[in-house]
């Protein structure tokens, strides 16, 4: 099977050795590299929306796409991170409500997703999220308090990327999908095994960075994973005004990448999907593309009025797929939660929430003079000046204060 | 896997032991002693070689700099003397190429990119203003973002559309970024070097139509310095030079205008005028001291830029040593910049382009009567 015979670079070894690389991993499925990058048929799905294990015949798999179910430790751990992410969008929502962050991209509904996006990574892996991937990165292990603190308004982002191992919460679209590819390359460059996993939306396939990333990664064959949540809406904008393709996961085949697509309400299929997709690409197979299929069940943010372009009956339809709901019912059903094991998660959830409020209603004091410390390495003549203008001003506008109590006594 | 190449010793933390400085010396081994005529094309290669010598996270990747050496041969020789996974091409995608860098230096890398001519840096733009400028500050300072981006930028070499814009400030606008634009060919190879070694994102604006321009230059000599300059910290950075010292007029160019600014002195000196010319070398940051220092000597001063007049590096300068130094200035300061217009096509460039006769011309408008 060759699938870039007639534009193999005469010199490039790289480019040798990731057609041989891929062609390796394709062979264990016994099927043809282009069947290996086409998606499954059908979204690969687990269990359905009832709760309900479906038949390993009707999973949507087909040669080369079998995924084994995930193991029942690692479910429960997925239930109850499910559990916390809605309890974390519901409340950081209220915390917006009451005016005590500046704004929310709420993931409601898109819990599943959030979650199998970092438990199927390792420590030694990256993550790069959007600004709607909070319960993601919270997921991932980064303190809810800081991961908020970008909708909070004292700083732009406030966590270390390079300790949690997760790049700030990108707003221009797709542009931290090239930034993972980075990533990729020079832990490949210096021989480390990491993965980076990098998230983006429906909407921003239509971005020309999308492109370039899916490009760049399969052609230094990085390990990649592009994770699409596709919610259906770029704010008001439906999925069919951003792409007329068969599914987002098929664009994947135009460059040369493995795509699947995934029941996104379905944390078990999500998890299969994205274990193996981390495990293929650890071991050298180059990027893939996962699409989930899921739905932006609250508007874009509480600025924004979806029933300006949606329909009620639509949302009511997706509130049936709920994947929380879905997840109980399936481990309740086979023994696994017990109203004991409900109520401790719960704990949990509202210690988060707690978490948030506390950290979320503290008046945080900001410096000014932090304006200026993290431009450059070190401040400029220039930036010196404007701090010290800065700084006068600021003791002008004390002793002109102190002074006016002072005559007010 | 390379097992040369290691994690940056000096950006985000995580050391690995292996850089190799000693190794820059394979380089001298080639080269003539002591002072020889040097291009400026050659300086910028040899800087980039003794880059890669010295710390294995040194990275050049972007279009065609790989096999070919990059369509002005910058790179030349790097893949060759460094391999592959040094120095490569990469898809035909500048946004990626920004990109891709902006990852690496997150994860330990030193990039070193090249975007082929001042106006393909466009596509670019997002990343650059949004993600390489901002990146240190969004993360209060807990990620650094060594990378270099190298533009050739600039007229004067008869290029079709889009090859012969000066797009400098565009990125001195941007907070975040330094501005690095060399106009000798000793400053080529010093100033890349510093670029390099910056824990900082450096924006390099090369004067494309100098890459060939001969100087008397000793590489052993600027490599010595560089190693020895580095460790005492005296750098280029935020210091402008004086390229003639004259007393009764300052002429304040960077990149492509310091020549021309030179040629016009050395005019003016035929007709006794003495003119001082300032290279300003970085645009940012800014030298304001130097430059300051040369205007109240000489009470007068004209800025020379290529790039339209308009919102520009030259309408910057002119500001700040209005602010610094009116009380010294028997003139308004003039400037003579390219004309508000999109960079002309070939024939009609040398109307555009700052010359000797409208830089003397302005020279004479500086009120010298009593």
């Amino acid at each position: 099977m060759t699938i870039s015979a007639d534009h193999t670079a005469p010199h490039s070894t790289s480019t040798e050795a990731a057609e041989n690389a891929l062609t390796e991993a394709v062979k264990k499925f016994g099927i043809t590299v282009e069947d290996y990058m086409l998606p499954a048929r059908h979204q690969i799905q687990m269990v359905d929306p009832d709760g309900r294990l479906i038949p390993e015949s009707e999973q949507g798999t087909q040669p080369g796409h079998e995924y084994p179910v995930p193991g029942d430790d690692e479910l429960l751990a997925a239930y109850e991170r499910l559990v916390v992410g809605r309890r974390v969008n519901d409340q950081n929502s209220a915390l917006v409500r009451q005016g005590r962050m500046a704004v929310y991209p709420s993931s409601h509904g898109q819990e599943a997703c959030q979650v199998a996006a970092a438990l199927c990574l390792s420590d030694a892996d990256w993550m790069f999220p959007t600004y709607r991937d909070a319960v993601a990165v919270m997921t991932r292990g980064v303190d809810p308090v800081q991961v908020m603190t970008i909708f909070r308004g004292d700083w732009h982002g406030g966590y270390d990327p390079l300790q949690c191992k997760v790049g700030i919460q990108c707003t221009p679209l797709t542009t931290q999908l090239l930034h993972a590819v980075g990533v990729a390359h020079a832990a490949k460059l210096r021989g480390e095994d990491t993965v980076v996993l990098a998230m983006c939306g429906d909407g921003a396939t239509s971005e020309g960075d999308f492109h370039e990333a899916l490009n760049f990664a399969a052609v230094f064959h990085l390990p990649v994973i592009f994770f699409v949540q596709n919610n259906k809406y770029a704010i008001s904008v439906p999925l069919a005004h951003q792409s007329v393709a068969p599914s987002l996961a098929h664009k994947a085949v135009g460059y040369g990448m493995a795509g699947e697509r995934v029941d996104g309400n379905d944390v078990v299929a999500l998890l299969a999907v994205l274990d193996r997709a981390v495990k293929l690409a650890r071991e050298g197979s180059g990027p893939l593309l996962v699409e989930a299929n899921t739905y932006r069940m609250q508007a874009h943010t509480n600025a924004d009025d979806d029933t300006r372009y949606r329909e009620s009956a639509e949302v009511a339809e997706w509130r049936a797929k709920d994947p929380v709901t879905r997840m109980r019912t399936y481990l309740t059903d086979r023994g696994l939660l017990d109203d004991d094991g409900e109520v401790r998660i719960r704990e949990k959830a509202e210690a988060v929430a707690t978490q948030l409020r506390d950290g979320l209603s503290e008046d945080v004091a900001v410096d000014p003079q932090e304006l200026f410390r993290h431009v450059f390495s070190a401040p400029t003549p220039q930036l010196k000046e404007q701090s010290a203008m800065l700084a006068d001003e600021l003791a002008r506008d004390a002793a002109a204060s102190s002074s006016d109590q002072e005559a007010a006594k | 896997m390379s097992p040369t190449i290691t994690t940056s010793s000096e950006a985000n933390g995580n050391v690995s032991a292996a850089t190799a400085r000693a190794a820059a010396s394979a380089a001298a081994s080639a080269e003539a002693a002591g002072p020889q005529p040097v291009t400026m094309a050659k300086a910028l290669n040899t800087a980039l070689a003794d880059a890669m010598h010295a710390d294995s996270s040194v990275l050049v990747f972007g279009e065609d700099v790989g096999m070919l050496g990059g369509v002005f041969r910058i790179t030349d020789g790097l893949t060759a003397t460094f391999g592959e996974q040094r120095c490569f091409d990469t898809p035909l995608a500048e946004s990626g190429i920004v990109g891709m860098a902006v990852g690496m230096a997150i994860n330990g890398m030193r990039p070193v990119i090249e975007m082929q001519f001042d106006a393909f840096a466009y596509p670019a733009f997002e990343q650059i203003v949004s993600h390489v400028a901002k990146m240190h500050n969004r993360t209060k300072g807990a990620v650094k973002l060594p990378m270099v981006i190298r533009i050739p930028y600039g007229g004067g070499i008869g290029g079709v559309e889009h090859h012969c814009d000066s797009s400098e400030s565009y990125y001195a606008h941007t907070a975040g970024l330094k501005v690095y634009t060399p106009a000798t060919v000793a400053d080529g190879y010093r100033m890349l070097r510093e670029a390099i070694d910056s824990d900082d994102p450096v924006v390099f604006m090369e004067p494309k139509k100098m890459y060939w321009t001969k100087d008397s230059v000793d590489l052993g000599e600027l490599r010595r310095l560089h190693t020895e300059g580095t460790t005492a910290g005296r750098t280029s950075e935020g210091r402008a030079a004086v390229a003639r010292p004259g007393t009764d007029a300052t002429l304040i160019a960077y990149g492509p205008s310091v020549p021309t600014a030179l040629a016009a002195a050395e005019a003016a000196a035929l007709e006794g005028r003495s003119l001082e010319v300032i290279d300003v070398r970085t645009i940012v940051p800014f030298d304001d001291d130097t430059v300051c220092a040369s205007v109240r000597k000489t009470g007068r001063a004209v800025v020379i830029a290529e790039a339209h007049g308009f919102a520009s590096v030259s309408s910057e300068i002119v500001a700040r040593v209005q602010e610094r130094c009116f009380h010294y200035l028997a003139a308004p300061i003039r400037r003579v910049t390219g004309f508000d217009v999109p960079y002309p096509a070939p024939k009609l460039e040398k109307y555009y382009l700052p010359g000797v006769d409208r830089i003397l011309d302005a020279v004479d408008d500086l009120q010298w009567e009593n």
